[in-house]
Order: structure tokens, then sequence, then C-alpha cells
């Protein structure tokens, strides 16, 4: 860390540091685009992870989570402004594709606007709403954003904030689509999309052009309503954003806040909250391969793989109570103990499990028009994977070794066997045999902790008010769909300052336009399934 | 399901009462007897799922849950084809028009179930500054579902409590709502549709 | 050989009638009879097929499909057909109003037609001469104008492409069928409907013309299920692309007849193959089995034809819910590329093996 401290010192000379969990650097604006080009280029942090908006009330800022792909390392940058009427921040676009798409979320939130910035256009709130939600001083009285009756304004163009050569900043208007575009409108309601998003596809004949997508039709601000909450509290909107990977949520929230309050849990809780996991990723990725056939066309595969998830749920139902919302984790812990079926019913599924696996590649994987339609469709390069920040079985599939279980392993998974499943190819047939994968590996996990589950109480006392000391943590897990982070920032009350959830599916929804390009309408549908994103993950 | 099961025949009885009331006519009333028959049987959803509780969904039309069993499974993707739409999942500010346009789609005669607490009033997000609280502000509800999700048991008794309410209402005169449609058109002129 | 003939029934009718009436009031009368008649049983069929399907469909997926309306579900699309019939008509905005209301009519009177030329029973057929096979292929594709125009019609991009979808795919297979029926009807020497069905009275087609035939047989199958928009083409009604399609913006009956259409033509498809290449409605005859032969013809032949066609639309039923959809350039490369020169060069062998009278 200190060696990363030193170059950096080198590269900028006005950057001051900051200690705490991850390195913490503090830039002004106008040096901040200079050190993202040689911190990507000579540092080789090339993974952006997300961009914290932030408001300290003082001042407006942004932190920069960066990672880098060669050696796991971690750094972050901050960048401020103390302009709260017109705040402005340089963009680092062309240094991370993504970053345009986390850029316009933060100017959603908070109106911090970047310069260079292609598209400032609002993202989850629509084109006309007041005030910047995020910020310490909105107003949400109903009557300044009442629920509109009528359709929703809409305009072709989006604005743009040049920096001219003589340091102007200059407002420019750009079309989304050509004039003679054919603009078919893809969503909300749309069964291809999983949830409510919606593409406005400009085709030519049945080739698409171009993808502009729309966000925020279940964006229900979950941020800002912990802000309002206990720390506790906050915990059970986990299984309401991406509803699959409720456990993994939950495991990220509980360990951020348990290492803020250095907090050492037991064994046994770290044993049943990997087990989880494991059966969770199981279940999700069953469900991924069933809703992804039937978008195919496939509707049958949907009830092979339904009955392997109905399986695990009922295991999670024995022992948290719910089919689907769990709420299962808690500081300190998780909330029940096991139920006593637990370990028999765990090991009668991955007895079933081989054969339902084996079943789904004879239906689906080896079959000729699957082949036709997933080979070389919507190929992603290992390059394009890192810059677009997809992660998750989506980035593996390009080559990315990217498992946050591996690279920066956390709870018991250090310690356990088990392969992180790479492909090369970055297509879809490469995304979905992965997920397939990617279930005997989970399955494997399982095999090796059913055992061992070691006694112990299952939830270690914590005080009644929970109060995190005064600073700011982050932790990544692996999600079923991704890496999920978990940034919090704590003055030392009861509830946090800014909780910022960075959710994997963001980048997946986000990249669907550079994969499509120049494919046909059925290959979206392909490409979008393939990806696997949940709407309420990426708009929380 | 035996009569006595269920848990809302006061107001069934009272809808009942509410009809004979009115008096009808012997033809018209062995028709009506006939179409509810049918409607109340065949009763196709839209799909419309905007989070949890759409997963939910899938999973009741899934083997173990089953609900082509009562002939619900024809899914229809086009609002004009479909008989209710379930508001499965939150509904915020930017989906409210759009929520609202599908329900105008629908042909008639068309119900709607709020399915889940976010539909119901907003749920655990009751709080935040997009979310609308209860979708009885832009839509009127036929059956409240509460759940978190709802279990598929609870998704079927709740399409079963619809088809009872279909199974007592008037047909001619009474769900035919055409005089609503020329109200509709008239308070939506032509240019709003362009 | 065939002793109970439905001509024994129409003969006593007519003269029934004949005896009350002036020769042109039977005529009318007598239309007006088998109109009706030939509503009914489509209706009926179609009712029957959405349930067959569903209820096929359901034990694919491990499911019980239908069961709480009538016994075992049997009324289930009785009550559908019900609830279709008083649901609301939408008329929209911005469409062409005549065309909008004209393109269900088109299509399911072009299904109508082609269900009229279907070989009942021995005797039972309502039209009947001597180019049928002809007038069927010309009739069938009236069906794919309706879908045209629907889609143009309804002022709406989804529909437009769903339309534009089907019109590339049911023009293109429309030759590999034209082929396929081609090839039999070289075998069979004539393209009267009656007479290929008489033609197979010794053996079924499919038996007795050897691998051109069998060939041909899987191609129409193949250009059969593209022809009624079934899964794995069912391109223009992709459900997870265009929403419904090309009648996304249809409801109540108007939707109720593409609907209907949709399941009649599976039955006429699979109609048509059996009439070409399992011998309509002739019983299973194998030359040389005497005994066997009469056993099989106490079968009433009705049962033979409906039972074979049923037993195709099975397989096709069986594809719709094993194979995912093709993607529309895979579509017409499939049909150009590979179908019709197969096809080409099939029928070259089929004149062949008659020249050379290769054949059983």
């Amino acid at each position: 860390m200190a060696n990363i401290q030193e170059k950096i010192a080198k590269l900028c000379q006005e950057a001051t540091f900051e200690e705490g969990q991850d390195l913490l650097v503090c830039v002004p604006d106008s040096k901040w685009h200079a050190l993202a080009k040689s911190l990507k280029e000579e540092l080789h942090f090339d993974f952006l992870v997300t961009i914290v908006g932030m408001d300290w009330t003082d001042k407006l800022g942004c932190i920069y989570y960066l990672k880098s792909t060669a050696d796991n390392a971690m750094i972050s940058v901050k960048v401020t402004t103390e302009d709260r009427e017109n705040p402005m921040i340089h963009s680092v676009h062309d240094v991370w594709a993504i970053a345009t798409t986390f850029e316009r979320e933060v100017y959603d939130f908070f109106g911090i606007i970047f310069v260079n910035n292609p598209d400032m256009r609002r993202m989850f709130l629509s084109i006309d709403w007041k005030g910047y939600p995020l910020r310490k001083d909105y107003d949400d009285s109903p009557e300044i954003n009442p629920v509109p009756k009528e359709n929703e304004r809409q305009e072709d163009t989006t604005v743009s904030y040049v920096e001219t050569e003589d340091g102007k900043i200059e407002k420019k208007t750009i079309n989304v689509f050509e004039p003679n575009d054919f603009v078919v409108n893809i969503g909300p309601q749309h069964p291809a999309t999983h949830g409510v998003l919606r593409f406005r596809t400009a085709v030519d004949g049945e080739t698409i052009k171009k993808i502009d997508f729309y966000s925020g039709y279940i964006h229900r601000g979950i941020e800002k309503i912990c802000e309002g909450l206990t720390y506790p509290q906050t915990l059970h909107f986990m299984d309401r954003m991406d509803y699959f990977s409720g456990h993994h949520y939950h495991h990220a929230m509980c360990m951020v806040y348990e290492k803020a309050l250095g907090i050492e849990i037991s064994r046994r809780a770290q044993v049943i909250r990997v087990l989880m996991d494991e059966l969770a990723r199981i279940a999700s990725h069953c469900l991924f391969l069933g809703t992804y056939c039937m978008d195919l066309g496939a509707t049958t595969m949907l009830f092979y793989t339904l009955r392997v998830r109905e399986q695990i749920l009922d295991i999670m139902e024995k022992t948290c109570g719910a089919r689907m919302t769990f709420n299962y984790g808690c500081i300190g812990g998780v909330m029940q103990d096991l139920h006593e079926d637990f370990v028999s019913d765990v090991k009668e599924l991955l007895a079933v499990l081989p054969k339902n696996i084996k079943e789904y590649n004879e239906l689906f994987i080896g079959n000729v028009i699957a082949k036709g339609r997933l080979e070389n469709v919507g190929t992603l390069t290992r390059e394009d994977a890192i810059s677009y920040a997809v992660t998750g079985p989506s980035g593996r599939a390009s080559g990315w070794a990217c498992d946050v279980r591996k690279t920066n392993p956390y709870s018991i998974y250090g310690e356990l066997d088990f392969e992180e499943v790479v492909y090369t190819e970055g297509d879809s047939m490469a995304r979905t045999k992965l997920r397939i994968a990617e279930m005997e590996q989970s399955a494997r996990i399982i095999e090796q902790l059913i055992d061992n589950i070691p006694e112990g109480e299952y939830c270690v006392k914590v005080p009644k008010v929970v109060k995190l000391p005064a600073g700011r943590w982050f932790q990544m897990v692996e999600g079923c769909r991704g890496a999920f982070g978990v940034y919090v920032e704590s003055t030392g009350g009861t509830s946090p300052l800014r909780l910022k959830l960075v959710p994997p599916c963001l980048p997946l929804a986000n990249v669907v336009d550079h994969l499509t390009r120049g494919t046909k309408i059925a290959d979206l549908i392909t490409i979008g399934g393939s990806l696997d994103y949940i709407v309420p993950d990426i708009d929380r | 399901m035996p009569y006595e099961a269920w848990k809302d025949n006061e107001y069934i009885e009272s809808l009942v009462k509410e009809l004979q009331e009115n008096g009808t006519n012997v033809i018209v009333g062995s028709f009506d007897k006939l179409i509810n028959w049918g409607r109340s049987n065949s009763i196709w959803p839209l799909t419309f799922a905007t989070s949890c509780c759409g997963i939910e969904f899938v999973s009741l039309g899934a083997a173990r849950y089953d609900m082509a069993r009562f002939g619900w499974e024809v899914a229809r993707s086009s609002p004009r084809q479909a008989d209710f739409m379930m508001v499965a999942g939150t509904i915020v500010h930017r989906m409210a028009p759009v929520m609202r346009r599908l329900y105008d789609q629908l042909a008639e005669p068309k119900y709607v179930i709020a399915c889940g607490g976010c539909a119901i009033s907003g749920g655990p997000f009751r709080k935040s500054y997009h979310v609308v609280k209860g979708i009885d502000e832009i839509v009127p509800v036929d059956v409240y579902l509460p759940g978190c999700p709802p279990r598929p048991e609870a998704m079927i008794y709740s399409i079963m409590q619809l088809s009872r309410k279909m199974k007592v209402e008037k047909f001619f005169g009474g769900v035919n709502r055409q005089e609503k449609i020329k109200d509709f058109l008239a308070a939506h002129p032509e240019e709003s549709y362009d | 050989m065939y002793e109970i003939t439905f001509a024994t029934i129409t003969n006593w009718i007519d003269t029934f009638l004949g005896k009350y009436m002036p020769e042109w009031l039977v005529t009318t009368v007598e239309c007006l009879l088998i109109g009706v008649g030939l509503l009914l049983v489509y209706a009926l069929l179609a009712l029957f097929y959405i349930y067959f399907e569903r209820k096929v469909c359901a034990a694919f997926q491990c499911r019980l499909g239908p069961n709480r309306v009538g016994p075992w579900g049997l009324l289930q699309s009785f009550a559908d057909m019900f609830k279709m019939l008083i649901k609301e008509l939408i008329t929209l905005k911005h469409i062409d109003r005549f065309l909008f209301a004209l393109a269900p009519y088109l299509v399911i009177i072009a299904s109508m037609l082609s269900f009229a030329c279907l070989p009942w029973a021995n005797g039972l057929q309502i039209i009947d001469f001597n180019i049928g096979i002809f007038f069927l292929i010309a009739v069938s594709s009236i069906g794919v104008l309706g879908i045209l125009l629907a889609g143009w019609s309804s002022n709406n991009k989804f529909t437009l492409i769903g339309a534009l979808r089907s019109g590339a795919q049911m023009v293109s297979y429309e030759l590999s069928i034209g082929l396929s029926v081609l090839t039999m009807v070289a075998f069979a020497g004539t393209m009267s409907i009656t007479g290929i069905v008489e033609e197979q009275k010794d053996l079924w087609f499919i038996f007795s013309g050897h691998v051109p035939a069998i060939i041909a047989f899987v191609i129409y199958l193949v250009a059969g299920t593209a022809e009624t928009n079934r899964g794995p083409f069912d391109l223009p009604e992709a459900e997870s692309e265009l929403t419904a399609g090309y009648h996304t913006e249809y409801s109540g009956i108007h939707f109720g007849f593409f609907y209907l259409a949709e399941y009649l033509n599976l039955f006429i498809v699979s109609g048509v193959a059996t009439l070409l290449f399992f011998g309509g409605w002739m019983p299973l005859h194998i030359p040389g089995w005497e005994g066997f032969n009469a056993v099989m013809d106490y079968i009433p032949s009705v049962v033979w034809f409906i039972g074979k066609a049923i037993a195709l639309s099975f397989i096709i039923i069986w594809f719709k819910w094993t194979f995912p959809r093709l993607r529309i350039d895979q579509l017409l490369k499939l049909e150009w590329k590979y179908l019709l020169p197969i096809n080409l060069v099939n029928l070259v062998l089929m004149v062949i093996i008659i020249v050379f009278n290769l054949h059983f």
C-alpha cells in the first residue's frame, strides 16, 4: 500500500492521503483526469468498481473505487467541489467506459455535472423531476414531485457539457438517434426485459443500430430511505434488490457492519452464511437457465429448472421461514439456527443435482438450434469486460477472473477447495455454460461443508443499539450476477450518513448497447438474457 | 373449495343481494349465468411484473403450483387479450403512467389484483420519494393480496376470489362499462395519443 | 371393400328433401346444412385442439394442465370461448379500420376453405375436383395476406415487424410445401384428392414411395410447422421479442379468430400430411395380409383420418415444446440453402423411381 502511495505522490504532487480500510487519495478536480489516466495506464487500476456520490453538507464530491486486475489491489480517490449551485467535476468516461453511466447516476442523485461526459441526462428519475434526492437538503414533499398522471415527456436529445480549449464550459445538445432511424420501443412492459427496463432500439430492418437504455421504472430510492433508518433496519432491503442474491447481499452488509464494529462472528455462523450463499447461487442459476430458455422459445426448460429451485426454496423455507425474502443474516451472525432437517435435505438435493445438470446439458446446450442462437452471439472481449465493469459469470465468460471469492477471499472462502470457472469465448453460449459449471462448483463447496458444520452459537452478542464509529467502510462479495459492494460512511450515529449499494446489474444492462450493435432483434433477447440482469437491482 | 371455507362470504352475499334487489329478466339472467360461468373460468393474466412478486408469479405457473389447472396459464403479453392485471411489485412514479396506460389498454371487462405490500400501500418502501403509496391511487383494484411477496398459494386464493366476484356480477349493464369508455374518451382528447 | 360410406347417408337426405322441395331449394338447403356442419366441426375441433395442446404441453412440463372446469378440464376451452365472445372489441385510432377488421376474417376464411378440402372419410368430402390439391395450396396461402394486413393496419411497430417476418417466412416455406406436395402428386399421378387417397388403398405412400417419400415427408413436416407459425418457427408472434406479434392489437373475438385459426391450421397441416403420406382416411393395408386388412377395415374411416391427423399434430406440438426458436436469418437460410435444394433433388429422385418402376 505504501508503495502505491509513493507512486501516486510522484504522479500528482497535489494529492493528499487518508488512511482507512483502503488507501484514500484526495485530488483536486483539475488534476483528476490526468491522474486517472496514469492510474489506469501505469498502475493498472483498470477496473472502476463504483463512483460513490457524496454530500457532506459543506461540499459535494465523489469517491471513486478502483481495483487493479493484475494484483487485486484496491484504492479509492476522493474528488470534491464546494460549489453547490453548479457543481462540476471532470469526467473520466474516456478512461473507463463504465464511467459514463456511473457519472450519470451521480448526476441524477446529486446534480454534479461531469464535464465532457457525452450523456448528462437524468437516469433513474424522469426528465421533469425537481431536485436531487440524495442531497441532504432535498425536499421530498409530495407536492413538489406528485405522482404523474400523464405520460412522461420524452426527448430525443441529450446534453453534454464540453470544456473548450480556453477552459470555458459549453452546453451542447446531442441527438440520440439519427434523423431517419426507425426506433422501436422495447419495454418497460415487455416480456423480454426481465422486469421493467426500457430499450429504445433503432433498427434497420431486423438489424439493431443503436440502443438507448432507460431505467428507473422500479427505482425505489433504497439508498435514501436507509439514511433515515438504523443499521439493523437497513438489512432487509437487501432481499428486495436482486431477489435471488438476498443471502449474498445480506452477507456483504453484515460483514461491513461487523468490520466497522469490530465484531468477530462464530465459525458456525460463517459456515451457515456460506452454505446459504451457495444454495442461493444454485437456485439463482437454475432460474436464469429456465427464464433464458423461455426467452428463446424453449419454454419447457423453465419447468425442469424450477423443480430444483423449488427444492432449494423448501430447504430455505424450513430454516429462514420464507421463500424469497429471507432476511436471514443479521449483525453478529444469522437470525435463527439451522432447521434439524437441513443436513439431510441438502444431501438429497446434492444427490439429484448432477442428474438435473446432465438433463439441462442434453436438452438445451446440446440442441442444434440453441447452438446456432447462442454461439458467437454478443461476444465480449476481456478488455471490454473490464472497461465496462462486467463482473460475475458474464465477466468470467470473457476470460476475466473476477470472482471476489478468489480475488479477495472473505468469510471462509479462502480455505475452501473450489475452482473459479473461466471461459475465454465471451459469447452467449459461454455465459450460459459457465453458469451451469458454477452450479457444480457451488455443489462442491456445499459438499465440503455440509458434514462439517461446527457447533457453536449462531449469533454472537451485539449491542442493542448499533452505533458505527465515524469512518467509511467498503465490502464486496460475489453475488449471483457479479460483484456486489456496500459502501458505508458513518458520523458515529445510529444511522448511516451515506449507504451506497454497488449493484452488479447496472454495468450488465449498460453493456447491452455495446454488444448488440449490428445484431438482429432476436439477438437482443439472446444477449440480454445471457447477461441475466435483475432490474430492481439496477434501479435500487 | 367449500363455501364455508371462504373468509369473505359477507361481502359476496351483500353483492348478490344488491344485484337481486335491482331485479333481472329471466332470459337475460340465464344468459348472465352462462357468460359468467365462462368468464369466471377463463381468467387470463397479463404478464406484468416489476419485482419480487413477479418471480413468485413464475413459480405459480411452474409445476408445483401449476395455475394451468384452473385455466389461468394463458398469460398474454398483449393487454388487449388479457382479462386481469396482477400488479406484482412496487409501482414507482416513473412507472405509474405506464401502468395506467396498460390498464386502459386492457379490454373490458377487466380486473386488477394488487399483489404484495408494495402494490397495496408502498410496503417497505412507503417512505421513499419515488414510490406510489398504493396503486389504488391510479387504478381501481378488485382484490388486495397482502404478502411480501405473497406465496403462490395466496396468489391462487386471490385469483379464486376474483373468479367468485365475476360469478356474481351482472354482465349485462353491470360490468360492461361502455359508459366509462365514453367518459374516458371525453377526458383524453385525440391529440394525447400522438 | 368399404361397405359403409357416407354417400348412403347423404343420398338419403337428398332424396328426403327432394320429395318436398324443388331442386334449387334442395341445393340451397344442402349447402346451408354443409356450411353449418362445417362451422360446427371447425369450432369444435379448434376447441378440442386448444385443450389437447394445453394437456400435452402440461405433460411435457410435468404438470397437470386444465382439470378444474368440467370433467378433466374438458370444458376449459368452452369457457375460454364464451369469455372471448363477450370481450370488448377495441377500435383504435389512427388505423385503417376496414383492413383492420378484414384481416381476422381473411385468416379464418383461408383456413376454413382448406379445411373443407380434407378427405374426412370414405365419401365425406366437401370440395373435391380434379385439381383439388392445387386448390388446397392456393386457398391456404390466403392466410398470409390476412396476417400481413393485420400487422400493417394495426399501426404498431411490433405488429409490423411480426407481419413482415411472417410474410418472409410463409412465402419461403410455401415453396417447400409446394415442392414436396408436387413430389407426391408425381408419385400418385393425380391431383384429385380422392384420387390420391384411392391410390393408397394397397399401401400408404410413406411405405411405397421409398426414400423420396420419406424425405418429402420430413420436409413437409418442417415446412408445415413453419407455415402454421408454430415453435420453433413462431417468429411472427415471438412472445419474448414482439409481445404478441401481428395480433398484438386485436382483442375479443377478432383475436379469437387468429387463435382458432392457428390451432386449426395445425390440424389442416397434419391432415394434408395424412392425405399425402398416410393414406387419408384409408385404413392400414399391407399387401398379402388379407385377414389383417379386413380387421383394419372395421375401424371407421373417419376415425382413421382424425386419428392419424392428431398423431401427426402431436409430433408438431412436441417440436414446439422442445426446441428453442430460430432467428430470422437462420430460418430463411434453412429454407433457401437446405430445404429447397434437397427438395428439388428429391423431386428428380422421385421421377427416376417412377420411371424405372422401383417402388413397391
